[in-house]
């Protein structure tokens, strides 16, 4: 990287836009490592979720306590410790990960922990008259299941999940820890080369909002179109 | 029992004080900030109303790893003033969780029936009187099942504050105990668990107290989740 | 057809019904009145299965709902005999219960295809037929939830009936509905009685549709059958002070 001119002034202003320009595609490059890692998290968070949703509701003995105590202990523990516990302990069991796949794997398992709350309540918020229906129409489990009841608890959920999605993309940067080069790092590694911060991180503050300010106006359209649960 | 879970434990516990005052000072700063956003959100003035959205959209859009990055790194260089690691990240805590608590005031504030404030009219209460008599102690009892999950979402953001070099039960945890006793990483893993959970439990007793508190206030009974066994109701954010 | 002996069912400490007993031979229409509470609807859930019953035997055409014979003796029925069982039954309810999330087609087709195993051609020249009797043919396509209440009752018993049930389990029907459209869904009733053979058990609030349609009506008080006889006798002369007392506070309702 060349040296900035702004390192050489002897007074440089506050904000120079130059090195502003210079640093940007550094952190757009960043941007999207972050949105990739949003995006499979959250495919991960959606589906593992939904599957502990319909484990729970189906009360089976032992598993069911087993999966109550996994999920408020991984809601009640900071996400970071669960990051670095995953980054630890994988290879201590002979499973070497990327630092990439680590990010992906603890954030849609620490989300799937909370989607499975909001699964539980769209799936609860379907009249017991549906599940009687099914029944008196001899419907099996797995059909009363995909034709009658996620059909119409999945809408519902949709803004609940869109707000997860959002708040996944605001906590990637928590992979720093573990050598991620997400938009933070990439912003603090363009900063210690420089000594100066303020550009680096006020755009990696602005690319932030830039994308989380106008999709949470749309599931905000999206709840009240479908409504919440 | 593995020999060196006392260690562990006194090495781990050395951390709990920053962890704590972080918590604390963040919750506090949470709640100030919380009512004054929330009932800005409110105000009759377009400016105020317009201030507080932006305070609550900045710190919700943004990240709150770049915040506390901001505040530390970027804030001194702007206006000359460094902040000790602790009080930064009390500040970031509570500027970040204040923006969620504010939008919980707004909507509590906002579900008080109508029919509360024509009565204050009928009765000549002033806007003032009608808020701090009348329609703060009702919209506190739906406020605070949410804020409980919003204070156990606090808590467990205190670790990012590791990343600025707080020697917090996270740091005491990654730092020091897993270079010294690699063998026992999980344990130390469990341990921190522990720790972080018996925090959140405290803080939803503590909560349970206050909302059995508040909904009496309101001769009302509790609420089903002021009732509820789990440990963390559905997330705040 | 049906056989109940000795069948209780409580709710915690509540007896809903003790030692109840009664058959209905095949073919019969029997309805079921009572003051609300007297577990006249809990007879319908047992029925359908919907809830197990504490104790007794529930026996539909020489079956057993409650119990299987297993290595020669009885034990409690599983979920796999309980299903083989259910497909004879078939149910309507109060709140018509369509699935929203199918057009009208779709929940008159969804079980005979998937459960009875029609393909799809049969199925649909099912629903056709069945839509065509409840008067509904160009709604096929619809949607529930555009369909006013009369109508959606209708489905719902072109849906209960797309499975060709030997029982069909009317469960206030009409309560529902307003009032204007409650004469509609009773002609129909009255319609499918007489053309088919099916065994029909209907509680009901509508004396005079239990008047006309019934074989034989059930007098329920506190969990049991205190007055079992056809209309004719029940409505006329009643031979309990609770029957008269109970038939004299719904006729002055309406």
């Amino acid at each position: 990287m060349p040296v900035p001119s702004s390192v050489l002034a002897a007074a440089a202003p506050v904000w120079d836009w130059g090195y502003a320009l210079e640093v940007l595609p550094d952190l757009l490059r960043a941007l999207v490592v972050t949105i990739e890692i949003t995006l499979l998290g959250s495919a991960l968070a959606m589906a593992l979720g939904l599957v502990i949703a319909v484990l729970r509701r189906a009360r089976i003995p032992v598993l069911d306590q087993v999966v109550w105590a996994f999920v408020e202990v991984v809601r009640s523990t900071p996400l970071l410790v669960q990051i670095f516990f995953l980054f630890i302990v994988a290879p201590r069991f002979g499973l070497t990960l990327s630092a990439f796949l680590v990010g992906v794997l603890a954030l849609g398992v620490h989300y799937a922990c909370y989607t499975s709350e909001v699964y539980r309540a769209g799936i609860d918020a379907v009249p017991r008259g549906q599940w009687e229906a099914a029944t008196a129409l001899s419907l099996p489990h797995s059909r009363t299941w995909t034709a009658v009841i996620l059909p119409q608890a999945l809408p519902r959920v949709l803004p609940a999940l869109g707000n997860y999605v959002i708040s996944m993309f605001k906590e990637v940067p928590l992979l720093l820890a573990i050598g991620v080069v997400e938009v933070v790092n990439a912003a603090r590694e363009a900063g210690s080369q420089t000594f100066r911060f303020v550009e680096p991180y006020t755009i990696a503050g602005l690319l932030f909002l830039a994308l989380s300010y106008p999709a949470s106006m749309l599931v905000r359209r999206l709840e009240r179109r479908v409504g919440t649960v | 029992m593995p020999d060196n879970l006392p260690r562990i434990v006194a090495v781990l516990l050395d951390g709990l004080p920053s962890t704590v005052i972080a918590a604390v000072g963040g919750i506090a700063l949470t709640i100030v900030l919380s009512f004054a956003a929330g009932l800005s959100l409110l105000a009759r003035r377009r400016a105020v109303r317009v201030l507080a959205r932006i305070y609550v959209e900045g710190f919700r859009g943004t990240s709150e790893v770049v915040q506390l990055f901001w505040i530390y790194f970027v804030l001194p260089v702007l206006v000359g003033l460094q902040l000790v690691p602790l009080y930064a990240g009390v500040l970031v805590l509570g500027l970040n969780h204040g923006a969620y608590g504010a939008e919980i005031v707004r909507g509590a504030v906002q579900s008080v029936p109508r029919a509360q404030y024509e009565g204050c009219t009928a009765l000549g209460l002033s806007p003032a009187q009608r808020m701090r008599r009348v329609i703060l102690p009702q919209a506190v009892v739906e406020m605070l099942p949410p804020f409980n999950n919003l204070c156990i979402q606090l808590l467990k953001s205190t670790a990012i504050l590791s990343l600025i070099t707080v020697a917090d039960v996270t740091r005491q945890g990654v730092q020091v105990l897993i270079p010294n006793f690699g063998p026992d990483t999980e344990l130390i893993f469990a341990v921190m668990a522990v720790v972080y959970l018996v925090l959140a439990l405290l803080i939803t007793a503590v909560m349970r107290v206050a909302e059995r508190v508040a909904a009496r206030r309101v001769g009302r009974r509790p609420t089903r989740a002021a009732r509820g066994s789990t440990v963390t109701p559905a997330g705040a954010r | 057809m049906i056989v109940f002996s000795a069948v209780e069912k409580r709710y915690d400490d509540h007896v809903v019904l003790s030692e109840l007993d009664f058959t209905v031979s095949a073919g019969e229409h029997v309805c079921l009145i009572g003051p609300s509470g007297s577990g006249k609807t809990t007879i319908l859930r047992l029925l359908m299965t919907l809830e197990a019953a504490d104790g007794g035997t529930i026996h539909v055409g020489g079956e057993c709902l409650t119990h299987m014979l297993r290595g020669g003796r009885l034990v409690p029925a599983d979920e796999k005999h309980v299903r083989e069982v259910r497909k004879r039954i078939g149910m309507v309810f109060q709140q018509f219960n369509l699935f929203p999330n199918m057009t009208v087609r779709g929940n008159l087709v969804e079980a005979p295809t998937r459960v009875l195993g029609l393909s799809g051609d049969e199925a649909n020249a099912r629903a056709v037929e069945l839509l065509e009797l409840v008067g509904l043919s160009e709604k096929i396509d619809a949607h529930p939830t555009r369909l006013s209440g009369g109508q959606q009752q209708r489905v719902a018993i072109a849906r209960a009936l797309a499975m060709r049930p030997d029982v069909l389990l009317l469960d206030e029907v009409t309560s529902a509905l307003d009032p204007e459209l409650v004469a509609g869904v009773l002609t129909l009733l009255r319609d499918i009685g007489e053309r088919t053979d099916i065994t029909i058990l209907c509680v009901t609030h509508e004396m005079g549709f239990a008047q006309d349609f019934a074989h034989r009506v059930l007098m329920f008080d506190g969990g049991r059958v205190i007055e079992d006889a056809p209309p004719s006798k029940l409505f006329a002369q009643p031979d309990h002070q609770r029957t008269r007392d109970f038939l004299r506070a719904v006729i002055d309702r309406a």
